[in-house]
């Protein structure tokens, strides 16, 4: 009797479990299966979940067709700039606000702290006005460099101090006392260890930038610099959308965050958990 | 300790001395970025909201006059803060109870959950763009796959996205969807760090579950609960891109929320001082929901080191 009722309540789990994953599941299978279809067997009453015939032609046309291969090679260019760029600044200043002793780091602290309460969505009206006034616009200099040092980078500052607070100091007395440099002891002696929190925060750069929208959509304006977000909101707006070419390249602007997804799964859910830090 | 590093300072006193301008120029970039691109916009922005400031043309100040406007005059403004409150004030509980509940639920040790869990924070890893894309694809008024499934039934669907009574809706539960597993993992993680202890001590007395999870879990989780609320309170007042490309803000300005509004007034109208008052208005909600969180961090964090 108690056992059967184990049973039931088990199979009653699985079958919630079952309705959560096929809602969570579906739109990624659909994107997936209309990449697939011809135009013309889009719309087809009943719905087929299969493609039937299978054409890649889609993804040929997508990238044949429209500036899709240039938006990737963008979004790649300034996302590895952001990534790099911004793993050196936080880690630098991590360090400094965490190993060093300097007059006024208790204040100077202050400005990581601060810059939480300014998101970019309040401030982008005064920042279009500065960059336009400095002839920045259509440049990509406004989508990377508030990401480094500005309302996007603040909070890799927070998570290497973090880190190199758990470093025993010892470490960095042996390197001074064999003659290093306080810069030498930050690139040779913490950089290297800080494996962890490069990856967490690489990851969390990639994905913020990436995904980006307001930033390109305010600062972009010729279609052959946009971003691949911009892009295909781009492709969305022109009537007659071509449902099929844009599902294609929906999927090629999400397969580089699923696979590095399920290739660092424990430390991407660590990186997007600390999103709602960063507000 | 103290006397020792004191000794060591003495000792080393050029090196650290040293330290001081590394320290300095190794900060300097972040402190540089923070005074230019954040807090003189912002004071700028403040200026800016005094002004009638245009796209093109010299501003001249105006005093409190676009505030005025905005609270006496501008029936969108209001209407977009409307917007804002129903948005946040529905998506938020829905997200936060849903995300305890995913948390609970995958919180069980059976075959396969760790599967499970994937797919529930698969959307918050998507591209947002691609999202909006993939529903607007699915809830299509004619095309789409949800009113071809139930044509098969013959139930006409709805307009999903244009019927002024459905659009809130499905913008909030498309953006739970999104965003419901970045909590769920929050959860679980703190889930996790609940000691057993209580819940064998509960079984032993006899509890039922619904009892262990209102008197043990929901108590324990308290904490997280807070910090997460305004947390998800703060990301759905900054809500953009779904509105952007699902409805446009439309139908008659039933999604319009209110960084749309921010957008749509300083980058389709042009309106820059007007724009940012909107914006200073939303800064002062931002501001004081972070002091709220940090002054719970604070108690929080103290009450669990302790």
């Amino acid at each position: 009797m108690l056992k059967a009722n184990k049973i039931m309540r088990k199979v009653w789990v699985y079958i919630l479990l079952g309705i959560i994953a096929f809602i969570c599941l579906f739109p990624y299978v659909w994107l997936l299966s209309s990449s697939f279809k011809p135009e013309s067997k889009m719309f087809v009453i009943p719905p087929e979940l299969i493609p039937n015939p299978f054409t890649i032609q889609n993804y040929i046309d997508a990238f044949t067709l429209s500036p899709l291969l240039r938006w990737l090679m963008n979004t790649i260019y300034i996302t590895l700039i952001v990534v790099v760029g911004g793993s050196l600044v936080a880690s630098m200043a991590g360090f400094a606000y965490s190993k060093l002793r300097f007059p006024g780091s208790s204040v100077l602290f202050l400005i990581p702290l601060c810059a939480m309460m300014i998101p970019n969505e309040v401030i982008i009206i005064p920042l279009f006005q500065i960059w336009s006034k400095l002839h920045m616009i259509d440049q990509y200099l406004p989508l990377i460099l508030p990401n480094i040092i500005g309302a996007g980078g603040m909070f890799g500052v927070f998570l290497f101090r973090q880190f190199y607070l758990s470093i025993p100091n010892e470490l960095m007395e042996a390197a001074k006392i064999d003659g290093c440099t306080t810069f030498g002891i930050y690139f040779k002696v913490m950089l290297p260890i800080s494996q962890a929190p490069l990856a967490t925060l690489a990851i969390f750069n990639f994905m913020y930038t990436w995904n980006d929208f307001l930033d390109p959509l305010v600062y972009l304006n010729s279609p052959e610099k946009y971003t691949l977000s911009l892009g295909l909101s781009l492709y969305a707006d022109m009537s007659g959308v071509l449902w099929g070419q844009l599902m294609a390249a929906c999927v090629i602007a999400t397969l580089p965050l699923v696979i590095m997804f399920f290739a660092a799964q424990k430390r991407f859910i660590e990186s997007v958990a600390l999103t709602g830090m960063k507000t | 300790m103290k006397i020792l590093l004191k000794s060591k300072q003495i000792k080393h006193s050029k090196l650290y001395k040293k330290d001081k301008w590394y320290a300095y120029a190794m900060i300097s970039p972040v402190v540089m970025g923070f005074c230019l691109m954040m807090l003189f916009p912002l004071l700028y922005e403040f200026y800016l909201s005094l002004t009638d400031a245009k796209l093109v043309g010299d501003a001249t100040f105006i005093g409190f006059q676009n505030y005025e406007t905005l609270f006496g005059n501008d029936a969108l403004f209001t209407k977009s803060i409307l917007n804002s409150l129903y948005f946040s004030g529905v998506l938020v509980p829905m997200n936060i109870s849903l995300a305890i509940l995913l948390a609970v639920l995958l919180n069980k040790k059976i075959r396969g959950i760790g599967i499970f869990r994937t797919l529930v924070f698969l959307p918050s890893i998507t591209p947002i763009v691609v999202w909006a894309l993939v529903w607007k694809f699915i809830l299509a008024t004619d095309v789409g796959v949800l009113n071809s499934f139930l044509k098969m039934f013959g139930v006409t669907g709805p307009a999903w996205l244009y019927n002024i009574h459905l659009t809130m809706p499905v913008l909030i539960v498309n953006t739970v969807l999104k965003g419901v597993g970045l909590n769920m993992v929050i959860f679980l993680g703190a889930l996790k760090s609940i000691p057993q202890i209580y819940y064998e001590a509960a079984k032993i007395d006899g509890a039922k579950s619904l009892k262990t999870f209102t008197k043990i879990t929901l108590p324990m989780l308290s904490p997280t609960i807070f910090m997460v609320t305004i947390m998800t309170i703060i990301g759905s007042l900054k809500i953009f891109t779904n509105v952007y490309m699902l409805t446009n803000g439309g139908p008659a300005n039933s999604t319009s929320l209110i960084v749309f509004y921010i957008y749509y007034k300083a980058f389709k109208e042009f309106k820059f001082g007007y724009a940012s008052a909107a914006a200073v208005i939303l800064f002062l909600a931002i501001l004081i929901l972070t002091l709220i969180q940090w002054s719970l961090r604070r108690r929080l964090v103290y009450a669990e080191s302790e």
